[in-house]
């Protein structure tokens, strides 16, 4: 499945799903050192977003969240790509800074966690879990 | 310059500059005059925010319209006699070294309005701080959304903004009015009548009708009413009949605004007081006190010390001016501390071992709980004042 979205920061990657249907917060929500959320009652709770693709309807939270993505960007703990519905200014500018590729406009109920996804651009190529085997 | 041909540091300012024109639907850039920038505090950034600033700077990007600084952690003169950390003094005094690379000018100060930094009516600007860009929108009719720390950067190293929100003239009209009916006294009642207002219209334009007038001349100043109201809540903007620019120049009520009335301020009084008697740390300043301020504070501790700790948060610019003036010797004679660069909003207080706190801003009693875990006390200078000489929460305000 290929969906179609908008360019927040360009760029391509690819790795393994990880859908939350609540918005993150970075700040307080995920710990940089491990990229494990955090944030308690969180759907993610508990789960690392290192290396995955990160899909969730928006941001939230304090705009000091951008530097808090920039900080697991550095210590290896950020996503491979963020996946949004609808960005907003503390996730965009995180990604950007971060050098994260990120796309919104997207479908995000059309991804499963486990699906294996391709961001490149704008568009997000998804493999469904089962289908991959 | 989003291609990169201006460097690295320029190319990741305008791609910031314009996703953020993509996310609010903005059709172009505006240039703006000036820029307020945030994120100054170590407490706030850590080590990942001023691994970034540095990063920047060493990339090459450099402001090129006038920029200032918010709030440091600590007052970078007098940090060691406050008793502030050497370690996160270090830190800070590397965050101010990145900033100043950046071409940012170290005023760190939440009121740029009161130290030079004036933008004219009209004019666009790209401003961080809530409260300063209340003030730089409504008192001074300037244009500006709330920017956020690497957003308001990210304007001062391109010189542009994206023109969406308050740039636009048809998302300056007022979405509330707003009849006071009860009096309004005091500083703190200006900041407890923001505290209410902003939780009722969150991101709206409130348009306020003053029932018995506002405070008399001298007591406080708006800016008190302003970053109440972007503490409770997102206020921006907002008019106040017959006395702000956009509200005297013209029809500013949106048509099919909601009305409400304010009767009674003691709700906010009782949301912003804790239960704590005794008090250790008093804080004047929140916004940046001006001078008018801190000469009434000396005026009140004429002749009588304080036991416990006072500081008078202000602009280094202001302080210079106290001094002169013979304000500042006059208030460390009573004991108490006039603090440049900082404020209890920003600063390590937890760390610096107080418990308590006694503030006559009601964006600090709304902030502090929650940042640094302090209980606080909220009411006027006065009652604030007494507290500080006392050690107690008085009952109530005055000598």
């Amino acid at each position: 499945m290929e969906l179609a979205g908008r360019v927040i920061k360009s760029g391509k990657a690819e790795g393994i799903a990880l859908v939350s249907p609540a918005p993150i917060g970075f700040l307080g929500g995920v710990d940089p050192d491990t990229g494990v959320v955090i944030e308690q009652g969180h759907p993610l709770e508990g789960q690392c977003v290192a290396g995955r693709v990160l899909v969730f309807p928006t941001g939230k939270g304090s705009t000091v969240g951008s530097y808090t993505l920039y900080r697991m960007a550095q210590a290896g703990t950020a996503p491979a790509a963020i996946v949004n519905a609808e960005s907003e200014a503390i996730v965009a500018v995180g990604a950007i800074i971060s050098d994260i590729p990120m796309v919104d406009h997207i479908d995000t109920g059309q991804i499963r966690t486990g699906d294996r996804v391709t961001v490149k651009g704008e568009l997000v190529t998804v493999q469904a879990a089962d289908a991959s085997g | 310059m989003l291609a990169g041909e201006a460097g690295p540091g320029m190319q990741m300012a305008m791609e910031i500059v314009v996703a953020l024109g993509q996310i609010y639907g903005a059709a172009d850039l505006v240039p703006v005059a000036s820029v307020q920038v945030s994120g100054v505090s170590y407490k706030n950034l850590g080590d990942a925010g001023l691994a970034f600033l540095e990063e920047w700077a060493a990339r090459g990007a450099r402001a090129r319209v006038p920029a200032t600084l918010n709030p440091a952690g600590m007052d970078l003169v007098s940090w060691r006699a406050l008793g502030f950390p050497d370690a996160f003094a270090r830190q800070q005094q590397a965050v101010i070294a990145a900033y100043t690379a950046l071409g940012v000018t170290p005023t760190c100060t939440c009121t740029p309005y009161l130290v030079g930094h004036v933008p004219a009516f009209g004019q666009h600007v790209a401003w961080a701080e809530s409260s300063a860009v209340s003030y730089a929108n409504s008192v001074l009719g300037a244009r500006t959304n709330r920017e956020g720390g690497p957003s308001a950067l990210a304007a001062a190293i391109t010189g542009r903004t994206a023109r969406y929100g308050l740039h636009l003239e048809e998302n300056r009209r007022a979405t509330a009015v707003v009849v006071v009916r009860c009096p309004v006294r005091s500083e703190a009642d200006l900041g407890a009548l923001g505290y209410l207002v902003g939780s009722q219209v969150g991101k709206g334009v409130p348009y306020f009708r003053f029932e018995h007038g506002l405070l008399e001349k001298g007591r406080g100043t708006l800016n008190t009413l302003g970053a109440a109201m972007a503490a409770s809540g997102a206020v921006a903007l907002y008019h106040i009949e017959g006395l702000t620019p956009e509200a005297k120049a013209g029809e500013v009520i949106a048509p099919g605004a909601e009305m409400f009335e304010v009767g009674d301020l003691a709700p906010a009084y009782a949301a912003l007081n804790g239960p704590a008697e005794a008090v250790d740390l008093v804080s004047i300043g929140c916004p940046h006190a001006a001078l008018a301020e801190i000469e009434a504070v000396a005026g009140y501790l004429a002749g009588r010390r304080v036991k416990t700790t006072l500081w008078i948060t202000t602009a280094r610019a202001t302080r210079e001016a106290a001094e002169a003036a013979g304000l500042v010797a006059r208030i460390e004679a009573a004991g108490a501390r006039v603090v440049a660069d900082t404020c209890m909003v920003v600063a390590p207080v937890a760390d610096l071992g107080f418990r308590s706190m006694a503030t006559n801003s009601a964006k600090m009693a709304f902030y502090t709980p929650s940042h640094s875990g302090l209980s606080v006390r909220f009411g006027p200078m006065e009652q604030c004042l007494e507290a500080a000489i006392s050690g107690q929460w008085p009952a109530t305000s005055g000598k």
